[in-house]
């Protein structure tokens, strides 16, 4: 079975710092990883290979030329094949944007692999933009079924039995191939690149498909001017300030003082 | 680390044992100390991405990687839990190099994937009671009995001897021949007459289980002869000569992490109206302390180049391992001490690695030891 | 599309009783702000089985219209059921606006809903406006895990759509019920809809885990010091009435299961009070508790970062005081 993850290169956004002066984010230094989401896809896919060796996993990303080190990375994990969307005309794309041109990815990765892809992992969200939308709207492009805030998912004849995480607890859906799952965090860690494998990504070339991939794609609906949403402005949120500290001589006295505050404020 | 010592695929090998030292072992390694016990399954971690076959042949499931990326890993996994590097070191260096260097074979076939897998493990028993840093003067003997061998003596401090499958066991085979008498022997550890002392209670590096190891009339097999008869001790030196680059890796590791810890601390604590390193005295023994790092990096690094150039490293492999051992115990002496009352006590990992630290100018070979083989060179 | 109406839309998720989900009945707030600026009308869409009790409370909340769609199909949330309805809706009338809650479902339907009406969505929104010059909904949300927020338009495509997180907006005075109510026929059969649930494991012991809903939260993090440790902390979420929550550290470490956890790789909360208990407050954290109308902290640590917004902080071993702050509850209430 074929199974292609989608991945993005995101900062670390527990690195990021704020710029006490300017109030803006300090970028620069900041490291560059896989998107965490992506990679629990990336093992939930690893663990159906894991038990159906013949899986073959392929990753593909969209971002600039500096991404092929997040594929690389995935490739030292658990990953095949990995392919890069790079290109100027696809830069500022807001996320319907974004899931229109991996579409054609996905179809143009299909036509260069001479296979279907049976299952399409995505991350829930990717931890800088946090919208959870690329995932469902590439479903939809390609007219699958979805199922959101996936933990795991296991091969049963011609579905997948994925477990997700819904308010009450875990819920175990049936989805007939192809389909399009998004994960989140599983109560497992991802497991470890092999050192073996990352020798092998760090000599491994990685095809690109730039702006001269898809003649057929509609390039009104790429880039900025394909995009239905911008932003018109960003901002650091404001700190809460002046709250009340206590420590009174002992915990149980610290205790009383915050239970008569609360009191007296009549939040209990 | 961009140094003319290494190479993109070592920083590739730092950045995954950066990574899963920060990730899996920092969170565990208070309690891998107190409990004196070490998660089989992190052993099992370390063996998937590779780090217990880093220099054992490819053939064998190994990795066949040059010294330096065992030094890569011993540097980066030290630095959060030396416990974890026994592991390592172990599989890379005193449980296989005697194999390695001169087993057959058959006998690298059935002893070596089991150790790069971390299913098996096998413990080295030079040490005695009454020969440490003069291992010659060992007196547990083999004596042939038709196709086998009888052993019989008594080994101290042997690291996993309580959990490994076999032991390598230093005998004398020509007790009449000193040092040029003993051979190697692959001994399994379930056969009669071979039993553990009592659990050794450790001052640090306490993850990892330590006992005497004790041989009451065992007939092994000449197949378990690892080399040929009475040529023992050479393979032992050729063994520890990579241990020493080992532990000096690990030396680093440690040292490193006690300055970042120094650092952090000195710049956070305020006394007499200003963070610690805002006073000169401190600032100053923050800079001796980087300064001897960097020199033992220099001393270990060169070490492991050499080795992997072919290069005779007997005496660079020694003052590595002097030099190294020697400092890191004085820069974690000093950041302890930058700790204050905090770094006594067991809340805080300085403390720990302390004790842990403390071991590494005495076991693979004294400091003392180091200065004769250095010396030795020096005078020939 | 174009827009048909000046109406601005609440989506209206429904619990499998029938209920509203209390973050649809939340947004009619900023809605009828938004419709008034707009210059259209407050419609609010039900989508369910057996769902009056929606329909009412939306009708009761300030909605001039209730579009329901009611059926068994929608009885269990599927994204195939729902995004058919909700798109055949958004046809036939044309709202200019929609507003939908940001739960797991919410999530899950907004970009599959926006992706087939080619329109513009934002994600996630913690305050909403209406630009007075374009009459564009101004979509603010965070990004970067709450270290940037972010205003979004979507200035040529209609309907605009965004979800909105749970707790940021309060439910409005219960008024007389006067709105239209209109009942449209959707019905989705069975191989349309491409997932079934097989199997639902509920949380251990059937506990369930509303974070989102909940007035009150007491979370625990890596002060709480192992499994047991919670034991103190349920004590004063059951005294209080409250869910507990946990820190990623906590669940990292297992001492409790990942439906607990808030902040930005589990859930985002907006509780009228949260008590964080031996949590630190990283960045991560922050993003999924900062809507909360009041945060008590009690730490060791007295420069954790959670200090910095706590508006009650208490300096101390929160093994000491948990137990002292439920006795002084206890008293109170006799």
């Amino acid at each position: 079975m074929n199974i292609l993850v989608c991945v993005k290169q995101v900062p670390d956004t527990t690195e990021i710092k704020i710029d006490p002066v300017k109030n803006t984010l300090i970028r620069d230094g900041v490291p560059s990883i896989v998107n965490p989401f992506d990679g629990y896809a990336l093992e939930a896919a690893a663990r159906i290979k894991d038990k159906n060796p013949d899986t073959k996993i392929v990753v593909l990303s969209m971002g600039p030329p500096q991404a092929t080190a997040a594929l690389k990375e995935c490739l030292a994990i658990a990953a095949d094949k990995a392919y890069l969307v790079s290109g100027r005309t696809f830069g500022g794309s807001d996320t319907l944007a974004t899931s229109y041109i991996l579409y054609n990815a996905v179809k143009k990765v299909e036509e260069l692999e001479g296979a279907k892809f049976d299952a399409i992992f995505c991350g829930k969200q990717a931890i800088d933009g946090d919208t959870a939308q690329v995932g469902p709207e590439l479903a939809e492009h390609l007219g699958y079924p979805q199922v959101t805030y996936g933990l795991e998912a296991e091969v049963d004849g011609d579905m997948l039995k994925v477990k997700k995480e819904v308010e009450e607890g875990v819920e175990v859906v049936g989805v007939k191939f192809p389909c399009l799952i998004t994960y989140t965090k599983p109560a497992w860690d991802p497991r470890y690149p092999t050192i073996k494998r990352k020798m092998a990504a760090n000599k491994a070339e990685i095809p690109v498909l730039g702006d001269d991939a898809f003649p057929d794609i509609d390039t009104t609906r790429i880039g900025l001017k394909g995009s239905p949403t911008n932003v018109k402005k960003t901002f650091v949120p404001q700190k809460k300030t002046g709250g009340v500290k206590i420590k009174e001589e002992d915990n149980a006295a610290s205790a009383k003082k915050l239970f008569e505050l609360l009191t007296a404020a009549s939040i209990i | 680390m961009n140094s003319p010592f290494f190479t993109e695929d070592h920083e590739s090998i730092c950045e995954m044992a950066r990574d899963f030292a920060n990730k899996t072992l920092a969170p565990i390694a208070a309690d891998v100390d107190k409990n004196e016990e070490f998660p089989m399954d992190v052993v099992g971690q370390m063996a998937e991405m590779g780090f217990l076959g880093l220099k054992i042949p490819e053939e064998y499931g190994g990795l066949s990687l040059d010294m330096r990326s065992y030094v890569c890993v011993m540097e980066e996994i030290a630095k959060k839990c030396a416990t974890a590097t026994l592991f390592i070191s172990s599989a890379n260096s005193l449980s296989t190099a005697p194999i390695v260097i001169s087993g057959t074979p058959e006998q690298k076939e059935k002893y070596l994937p089991g150790v790069v897998a971390g299913e098996e493990f096998i413990a080295f028993a030079l040490t005695e009671p009454n020969a440490g840093s003069d291992a010659a003067s060992m007196t547990t003997k083999a004596v042939e009995d038709g196709d086998d061998y009888i052993l019989n003596g008594r080994k101290c401090f042997i690291t996993m001897a309580p959990i490994a499958k076999y032991s390598i066991v230093y005998a004398k085979t020509s007790p009449e021949k000193g040092a040029k008498g003993i051979s190697c022997f692959m001994v399994d550890m379930s056969l009669p007459g071979v039993s553990c002392g009592r659990h050794e209670e450790k001052m640090g590096q306490r993850g990892v289980p330590v006992s005497d190891l004790v041989l009451e009339d065992v007939r092994v097999s000449k197949d378990c002869l690892i080399g040929e008869k009475d040529l023992g001790f050479i393979n032992a030196m050729k063994t520890l000569s990579v241990g020493r680059v080992g532990v000096a890796s690990m030396c680093l590791g440690m040292a490193a992490e006690a300055i970042e810890l120094a650092v952090e601390h000195t710049k956070n604590r305020v006394q007499f109206g200003k963070p610690l390193c805002k006073h000169q005295a401190i600032a100053f023994m923050l800079a001796d302390m980087e300064t001897k790092l960097n020199a033992a990096r220099g001393l270990v690094y060169n070490a492991a180049w050499m080795m992997d150039n072919g290069e005779k490293a007997d005496k660079a492999a020694s003052m590595a391992k002097y030099y190294a051992a020697e400092a890191a115990i004085d820069i974690v002496n000093k950041a302890l001490q930058l700790f204050g009352g905090y770094g006594y006590s067991r809340e805080y990992a300085i403390e720990r690695i302390y004790r842990d630290i403390r071991v590494c100018s005495i076991y693979e070979g004294s400091s003392q030891v180091q200065q004769i083989v250095i010396s030795g060179q020096m005078l020939k | 599309m174009e827009a048909k109406t000046k109406d601005l839309w609440v989506f209206v998720e429904t619990n499998e009783d029938g209920t509203a989900k209390n973050v649809g009945i939340e947004l009619l707030t900023p809605g009828k702000m938004m419709a008034g600026k707009q210059g259209g009308a407050l419609v609010a869409v039900v989508i369910g089985s057996g769902a009056d009790e929606a329909v009412k409370a939306a009708s009761e909340h300030g909605a001039d219209k209730v579009i329901v769609v009611d059926g068994p199909e929608y009885k269990h949330y599927s994204t195939d059921a729902y995004a058919i309805a909700l798109c055949t809706l958004v046809e036939k009338y044309g709202p200019t606006s929609m507003l939908i809650g940001a739960t797991n479902n919410g999530r899950d339907l907004g970009p599959r809903v926006s992706c087939r009406l080619h329109t513009g969505l934002t994600a996630d929104c913690t305050a909403l406006d209406i630009d007075d010059e374009t009459g564009n909904v101004a979509w603010t949300r965070p990004a970067f895990g709450g270290n940037l927020m972010a205003t979004i338009i979507c200035p040529n495509h209609r309907p605009q759509i965004g979800t909105v997180r749970p707790g940021v907006f309060k439910k409005g005075d219960v008024t007389a019920a006067n709105a239209e109510i209109v009942k449209e026929d959707i019905h989705v059969a069975d191989d349309q809809i491409r997932t079934q649930v097989i199997e639902l494991i509920k949380e251990m012991g059937g506990e369930n885990v509303d974070l989102e809903g909940a007035e009150i939260i007491v979370s625990g993090g890596r002060g709480v010091g192992g499994p047991e440790g919670f034991d103190t902390i349920k004590a004063l979420a059951d005294t209080l009435g409250a869910t507990v929550g946990a820190s990623r550290a906590a669940v990292d470490a297992g001492w409790i299961a990942h439906a607990h956890q808030v902040g930005q790789t589990g859930k985002t909360v907006g509780p009228k009070l949260y008590i964080a208990c031996g949590i630190s407050g990283a960045i991560q954290h922050l993003a999924g508790m900062s809507g909360s109308d009041v945060v008590v902290a009690i730490n060791k640590d007295p420069d954790a970062p959670i200090f910095d917004v706590a508006d009650y902080g208490v300096v101390g071993n929160l093994f000491e005081v948990l137990p002292v702050l439920v006795d002084e509850i206890k008293k109170a209430r006799g």
